[in-house]
């Protein structure tokens, strides 16, 4: 490992007043925001591109103009990364943010070089990882996150199999089967342990009209194959979710997609000594912050996935709650930062109003009583 | 090198050039850049190690560097986590077997 030049490349970045960790839709919002006011931001990402999980996705969005409606998610990021370049925003990308040490000091690997660097405030925007289902053989190649398989296909143009298979009926397992028909892959069944499907009605819509079967109250109990999936056993459950014996189906598959959903990566957090809660509704274990998007230590700010499971859309309107925030704890408050975080918290509230998003709401009640 | 999408309604793929790699001794073909999880699976190459313990095959789970399930030997170095390791030209990719050696 090579830490010749580490002090020269961390005097570079004395002067950081934001460091944000993670370049997808909330990270870019928020350093987007901050540099807007006038503060010295830096981005740190572990890809080569920015837009986070973004660059994926080639559905389009549908909400309010002022939320990208009608754009497609690959554009979005675009739209942003373009915005991060006119603003001269300092990025270190293919860069990971291993650890948070003592003294606030961040441990940054980037391409086998040690960078600590130090900023004033931290906005962490690391988003999430796909949660894992246990069953027989899950651990055998095939079984993918169906994010992974989207990565793969949108972003690298490979395929995953001939057949897959669905497991969740949330947005993810609604939208990354129709995209595994646009690439041409033919996909068996959605599988939902639930009496109704998990995700948006336009989207459940569309993968019916494509002619794909949803089975409800179904759940996956083992993959079978030597050294890759080859048919997977699915089974009806009963009203305490317990598998029906006598009705198990063998359904024939190369592919086998996990979409149950996504936990925050809060690693960080904890390392920085961030209060941490256990909120299901919000993803699981989550790092405590208030409505400026504050944590429990008062120059750590987080947004994204990894302050609530949600849409990229709140996760844009959190980054700039986070970026003004976080610009207002060193200079400030001013009129313009006010105006950016009060837009995005209205914003939020109407999002968070409709019925579909009952959950968050209940979920973040129980983080701030 | 048929896992690769040809036609797609919405995408036009960017890819860089085609270049010779080598997995297990095996020639095989990939673009360069590309992680090399994604140029193994378009090659039909999907087990990637070897787990410790049971020995059971192990592919890619997460694809964006989280989970660790990809951790295979490039050019003599263990843990390379090839769902974010640009694949380069002459590149030797051995699957790995249970915890690499340094």
């Amino acid at each position: 490992m090579n830490t010749g030049n580490t002090h020269q490349t961390a005097d570079r970045y004395k002067d950081l007043d934001i460091c944000v960790i993670g370049g997808g839709p909330a990270g870019l919002e928020a350093a987007i925001a901050a540099k807007k006011l006038g503060a010295h931001v830096m981005i740190i990402d572990d890809n080569p591109v920015l837009g986070g999980q973004l660059i994926k996705q080639t559905h389009k969005f549908f909400g309010s103009k002022a939320h990208y409606c009608g754009v497609r998610g690959i554009d979005i990021a675009k739209l942003l990364t373009d915005r991060v370049t006119e603003l001269k925003i300092d990025v270190v990308d293919n860069a990971t943010v291993v650890g948070y040490y003592d003294d606030d000091v961040l441990g940054v690997l980037k391409q086998d070089t040690f960078v600590p660097i130090k900023a004033k405030r931290y906005i962490f925007a690391t988003g999430a990882s796909e949660s894992m289902l246990a069953f027989e053989n899950s651990d055998l190649p095939g079984v993918y996150g169906a994010g992974a398989v989207q990565t793969m296909m949108n972003v690298y143009g490979v395929v995953p199999g001939k057949r897959a298979l669905v497991i969740g009926s949330g947005n993810i397992g609604l939208i990354v089967p129709y995209q595994l028909l646009q690439a041409g892959v033919e996909v068996v069944a959605i599988v939902e342990i639930l009496d109704k499907v998990g995700g948006y009605y336009v989207h459940a819509a569309k993968i019916k009209r494509a002619g794909v079967p949803i089975y409800l109250r179904h759940t996956i109990i083992e993959a079978k194959g030597n050294d890759s999936v080859e048919a997977a056993v699915i089974t009806e459950v009963g009203n305490k979710y317990e598998c029906l014996l006598g009705t198990e189906k063998i359904v024939e598959c190369d592919t086998i997609l996990i979409a149950i959903g996504l936990s925050p990566l809060c690693e960080l957090l904890y390392q920085a000594g961030c209060r941490i809660d256990y909120i299901p509704e919000l993803g699981g274990h989550v790092p405590f912050h208030n409505e400026d998007m504050m944590t429990s230590q008062q120059h750590i700010f987080v947004c994204g996935d990894l302050a609530c499971i949600e849409e990229a859309s709140t996760a844009m309107l959190e980054g700039k709650i986070a970026g003004a925030k976080a610009y207002e704890t060193l200079y400030g408050e001013n009129k313009r930062s006010k105006e950016i975080a009060e837009q995005a918290k209205k914003e939020l509230f109407i999002i968070r109003s409709s019925p579909f998003e009952e959950r968050i709401l209940f979920g973040r009640k129980k983080l701030n009583p | 090198m048929d896992g690769y999408i040809t036609e797609h309604p919405i995408l036009k793929f960017e890819r860089g050039k085609k270049v010779k790699f080598y997995f297990e001794n095996q020639e095989l073909k990939g673009y360069e850049g590309m992680p090399i999880a994604a140029a193994l699976h378009a090659a039909g190459i999907k087990v990637l190690s070897i787990s410790e313990r049971y020995k059971r095959p192990r592919g890619f789970f997460c694809a964006v560097g989280k989970c660790s399930s990809c951790l295979m030997e490039v050019d003599g170095r263990p843990n390379v986590m090839v769902c974010m390791e640009p694949l380069k030209a002459g590149m030797k990719v051995c699957r790995q077997k249970g915890r690499g050696e340094l």
